[in-house]
């Protein structure tokens, strides 16, 4: 047994830690297209303290660490690109705290989103947060270090823009409270009034440390949530559509979407439209003001909304399952997307880019933005469906998704999780000064190199 | 291509023109209405062509055949005239496309029809579909085109149509029991107006229902409920088989209280008013016609068109209305449990 496994089992416990090869198989990869890297060891703390620990061996041996949560981002982010340890945060699932007055809850850093929101509705049903249409396995911590994005990124922006405090283990194995929690026991801002030490981690894709505890901003819970879809065949009109939508600032979630089958979405472009309210007189205000908002589109007969009772159920669903089947549709459940952060303008251009992607590559596609923010930005997902047993097929998807990114840098846009070799082009894109920051940051915060290796590769 | 029979002197002798006099979404003077029908026979323009909420009530109301309003289809399609928004007018064209997914069951020389409604095939079992249930056709192969009317589309009835009836001429079946009046309407109007012939017997359910009741007579107990019934737009195209929904309610002990929105004055369920118009004419209509539901005391809203069904459930609900499809209904009065319709 090496020194290092004999120190890590010290740590951990034998029930803690693993170099089984059929469980480094398992860390070696993601569901995504990128190609599996096999780590050296797999551990999983239970507490920050064990986190610590870990850490500290990792930079006194210089030993690569990749902090995972579900490794549900699609995009290589929790692949050992350096081998060394990938720890497993799940087993750290506590919900710590829910302040309902603050509308707060603090949470350890494996807890999964489905984890949270079952409990709230248990225990504190008029409560909710901004629950991401990933599988309910993903963790709060990975997506907040990604700036994920959910339910209520279009009233509240992303994600991460709802946390309200974090605990880190920094790469040297200092433990560092971020936000009002550095102060005291309350976790209700993660920055103001202080300088916002929070941007050292959110957006660093666990480069930059481990978050052992999250702060996360909750949300009212109204009774009923509502859906209308309205359809266009001009993509030229979408702008102006969800120009008009966030206009009425009452909207929950915002998406477009579009994908050639089954039939009845063909060649249009849809707008699922949410809204919530405590009563059928506040839905049917709501529902009101959203037709009238539209009404031009429908009299100039360029756009009209569909009826939704049959989908309304499935359109409903929290987190969505039908990524999962738009996955399948060719059979192998391959599903991988280019998600760049970009102008709500440009949704034209990039419709456009991921038509010709798809007839170019041979592939099927199905594209889904998320407005954000009231309008400020969207989300725009290049979404490519590939077989896992089709090599030249995940390979076409492959290359079709590096042009999209290619696309989105020349576009300005910003690539959303991006994998390391979109980070590779982002850096490169990246204004000179800006990039010189990001190393200081980088270097200062993790000397060793250790954090998560091959990731926001600066030098 | 198939063309619509149209008789210009009908129109042009017509004493009353209640195709447009009685309509309850355009106003008209007697004889604006008959000027303005005869615009729209000669191919000019007409407010008609733009104002025209496809609800087919015309087509009850012309008492001479004239089928005036597959004419305003044809004149409107002709003009490259929308009634619904462009993508929702494609979104029906696509989704109704025959794309080999067809559902066949056992069928000998009889075919029960669910169309492209899911719903149906589900409700249609029990007791009194025990000899026709295994009979089942569902798919866009064997579904109407009539609905392609709603959108002024009346080629893609021409083009398709022929297709569906040669469909089931393939199965070789002498009758089809249509469980929607959109079928039966499709071959007992819209073939006959094109000059299709239909190579089977179409059998409209409510007769196979009413016959089935009197055959189950004894395990029929009377539900005894007030209930209002939501007559749907394909009825219009049907109007000589309209008194056979207020039979079979009779016969199971459904009371169907006089309400001021019903047989000719019935409204639409406004689920293409909405695609059409917008919100407000269509929550205007809805309103008028829940209220008038309550108004009368009923406890159930009785369908017999799914669409409807789907569109004015979660209306009715909040608003204490049972909704049910008749066949269900009738399901209940024999002691079963009716199907759920989404």
């Amino acid at each position: 047994m090496s020194d290092i496994l004999k120190s890590l089992i010290e740590i951990l416990g034998e029930r803690g830690v693993s170099n089984a090869p059929e469980e480094l198989w398992f860390y070696s990869r993601d569901p995504g297209i990128l190609a599996p890297h096999l780590p050296d060891y797999v551990v999983a703390p239970k507490t920050t303290e064990q986190v610590q620990k870990v850490v500290q061996l990792a930079n006194r041996e210089k030993i690569p660490i990749v902090p995972m949560g579900n490794g549900m981002a699609l995009t290589g982010l929790v692949i050992p690109l350096k081998g060394g340890i990938v720890m497993d945060m799940k087993r750290m699932d506590k919900i710590l705290e829910v302040n309902e007055k603050a509308r707060y809850a603090v949470v350890e850093g494996g807890t999964s989103q489905g984890v949270l929101k079952a409990y709230l509705q248990d225990h504190y049903p008029h409560l909710r947060h901004s629950l991401p249409d990933a599988p309910p396995a993903a963790t709060i911590a990975a997506n907040v270090a990604l700036h994920g994005q959910g339910r209520l990124t279009q009233q509240y922006g992303f994600n991460s823009d709802m946390v309200t405090g974090l605990e880190v283990v920094l790469p040297t194995g200092d433990i560092c409270r971020i936000g009002s929690p550095s102060l005291g026991p309350y976790w209700f801002s993660k920055g103001p009034t202080l300088p916002d030490l929070s941007g050292l981690f959110l957006g660093w894709l666990g480069t930059t440390g481990i978050f052992t505890k999250v702060g996360l901003k909750l949300y009212p819970n109204k009774k009923i949530r509502e859906v209308e879809l309205f359809v266009t065949d001009r993509v030229e009109l979408v702008p102006e559509i969800i120009y008009k939508l966030t206009h009425l600032e009452m909207l929950e979630d915002l998406n477009v979407w579009f994908q050639p089958k089954p039939l009845m979405f063909k060649d249009n472009y849809h707008i699922t439209i949410y809204f919530t309210g405590d009563t059928e007189e506040e839905i049917e205000f709501k529902r009101k003001m959203i037709w009238d908002a539209l009404q031009v589109f429908i009299d100039t007969k360029d756009g009209g909304f569909m009826g939704v009772q049959v989908m309304k159920e499935q359109l409903l669903e929290m987190p969505q399952r039908s990524v999962a089947e738009f996955a399948d549709v060719p059979r192998g459940g391959g599903f991988e997307y280019s998600g760049p952060i970009t102008l709500i303008e440009h949704f034209p251009q990039y419709a456009a880019k991921v038509l010709e992607l798809a007839a170019k590559h041979d592939i099927l596609y199905a594209s889904t933005a998320r407005i954000i923010s009231g309008g400020h930005a969207m989300m725009f997902s290049i979404s490519f469906a590939f077989n896992r047993a089709d090599p030249a097929m995940m390979n076409r998807v492959k290359i079709a998704l590096e042009e999209a990114t290619e696309f989105a840098l020349e576009m300005g846009g910003i690539p959303w999780k991006p994998n390391f070799m979109e980070q590779k082009r982002t850096l490169e894109k990246m204004d000179p000064n800006t990039r010189k920051l990001l190393r200081m940051v980088k270097k200062n915060l993790d000397p060793q190199g250790i954090m998560n290796p091959g990731n926001w590769e600066v030098n | 291509m198939y063309s619509l029979k149209f008789d210009e002197n009908v129109c042009a002798t017509c004493p009353s023109p209640d195709c447009l006099l009685k309509c309850q979404y355009m106003e008209f003077a007697k004889n604006e209405a008959h000027e303005e029908m005869m615009k729209v026979v000669k191919g000019e323009d007409s407010r008609v062509l733009q104002g025209c909420l496809t609800c087919y009530a015309c087509e009850e109301y012309c008492r001479r055949g004239n089928h005036p309003f597959y004419l305003i289809s044809e004149r409107r399609e002709a003009k490259g005239i929308y009634t619904a928004p462009r993508p929702i007018t494609n979104q029906w064209i696509n989704m109704t496309q025959m794309q080999g997914k067809q559902m066949v069951g056992t069928i000998k020389d009889k075919a029960l029809s669910s169309c492209l409604i899911a719903d149906l095939g589900r409700m249609a079992s029990g007791e009194i579909f025990k000899d026709v249930a295994s009979a089942i056709v569902f798919g866009a192969e064997f579904m109407c085109p009539a609905v392609h009317t709603h959108f002024a589309k009346m080629s893609v009835i021409k083009e398709r149509l022929p297709m569906v009836m040669e469909n089931f001429k393939k199965l070789g079946v002498k009758e089809v029991i249509c469980l929607h009046d959109e079928c039966y309407g499709t071959y007992t109007s819209i073939a006959p107006a094109y000059g299709m012939e239909v190579p089977f017997k179409p059998i409209y359910y409510m007769d196979f229902l009413l016959a089935r009741l009197k055959e189950l007579k004894d395990k029929i107990k009377p539900l005894n409920i007030k209930a209002a019934y939501q007559r749907p737009c394909s009825n219009r195209l049907i109007p000589d088989k309209h008194h056979l929904a207020k039979e079979i309610l009779d016969i199971i002990g459904v009371e169907l209280p006089d309400r001021e929105y019903q047989d000719e004055n019935c409204l639409c369920c406004a689920d293409l008013l909405r695609s059409i118009s917008g919100y407000r004419l269509a929550n205007d209509v809805q309103q008028r016609n829940i209220d008038d539901m309550l108004k009368v005391g009923a406890e159930y809203c009785v369908f017999n068109c799914p669409a409807c069904q789907s569109t004015l459930s979660e209306k009715v609900t909040p608003k204490g209305l049972k909704p049910i499809h008749i066949i269900n209904l009738c399901k209940m009065a024999i002691g079963e449990k009716g199907g759920a319709v989404r």
